[in-house]
């Protein structure tokens, strides 16, 4: 199993907000013991995936120049189990962006009801703050082509974004 | 220039958010770390807290100086020599170094940063 927990971007407007949806599936693995006969999709998860929706937003803002950390859930709330069947949009927009940390907020909804709500804190670490390199650059490329960042993410004129040519 | 007391509230606040602590625990001589359970990261998330509360710039180690604790030329043998302390004078004017001095060991410090010293630190941004 590999650790993503968004699906694809809806919006992407640089160092402005993000949309991502991730579809909730019976076929993932953790949902077979959590709980048998009742699958729920843990809110822990749903945090990664606000993480991950917020996480390159605010990656992409600073050109991926630091490595972009989940440092703190400052706060989160969550009003009901999102389950197998529900498609979870995960709206993320920056608050505070600074060189060394980020400040998020990040909602999810399934249709128009709003299943949770967080504002997570990133810090951007340098080479040698205690971080091993996470990503290759084609690996990560992969990734954000596989998010269709570049396929509807814009500046904040409106313009496409440049897919990298890493 | 707000009062020592509008300051003292809006530190509390931050602190309460950034921290998950009761208001009531944030007494202007409890300890950032040993009584507020401060992290290294929470120092990152208080300085983005009290740059939006008050409008001011906090540059990176100015609150905490933790490039002076981790350096060789500051710290020999676990402690704060003379001219680390010499550095921290200069660079904390707003915190009182006397209790630290009579045992500058670098991992003393943290225990030391009380919320009066955050008090005293934005006080003294705001008269800048």
């Amino acid at each position: 199993m590999r650790w993503f927990w968004i699906d694809r971007f809806d919006e992407f407007v640089r160092g402005r907000h993000a949309v991502a949806v991730k579809n909730v599936s019976l076929a993932e693995e953790h949902m077979h013991d959590h709980f048998p006969g009742a699958a729920l999709m843990p809110n822990s998860l749903v945090v990664e995936g606000m993480a991950q929706t917020a996480g390159l937003l605010v990656a992409d803002a600073i050109d991926y120049n630091r490595r972009v950390v989940l440092a703190k859930v400052a706060a989160a709330e969550f009003h009901f189990d999102a389950v197998p069947g529900d498609t979870l949009r995960f709206r993320a927009e920056i608050l505070d962006l600074k060189p060394g940390g980020s400040f998020t907020r990040v909602s999810s909804t399934v249709e128009d009801r709003l299943q949770g709500e967080a504002e997570l804190f990133f810090a951007h670490l340098e080479p040698g703050e205690g971080v091993p390199k996470l990503f290759e650059p084609e690996e990560l490329l992969r990734w954000l082509d596989q998010m269709h960042i570049y396929d509807v993410g814009r500046d904040q004129a409106g313009n496409p974004l440049p897919r990298p040519d890493w | 220039m707000p009062s020592r007391d509008e300051i003292f509230e809006k530190v509390r606040s931050a602190l309460v958010d950034a921290l998950g602590v009761d208001e009531d625990d944030v007494t202007p001589a409890a300890t950032m770390v040993g009584d507020l359970g401060a992290e290294s990261i929470d120092f990152l998330d208080i300085v983005f807290r009290l740059e939006k509360a008050f409008g001011i710039k906090i540059p990176r180690g100015e609150l905490f100086p933790e490039d002076v604790l981790s350096s060789a030329e500051f710290v020999s043998n676990g402690k704060v020599n003379a001219a680390g302390l010499a550095a921290l004078k200069a660079r904390m004017p707003f915190f009182d170094l006397k209790n630290f001095e009579q045992n500058p060991s670098v991992q003393n410090f943290p225990n030391m940063l009380t919320v009066e010293d955050m008090v005293r630190y934005v006080q003294s941004k705001l008269a800048a």
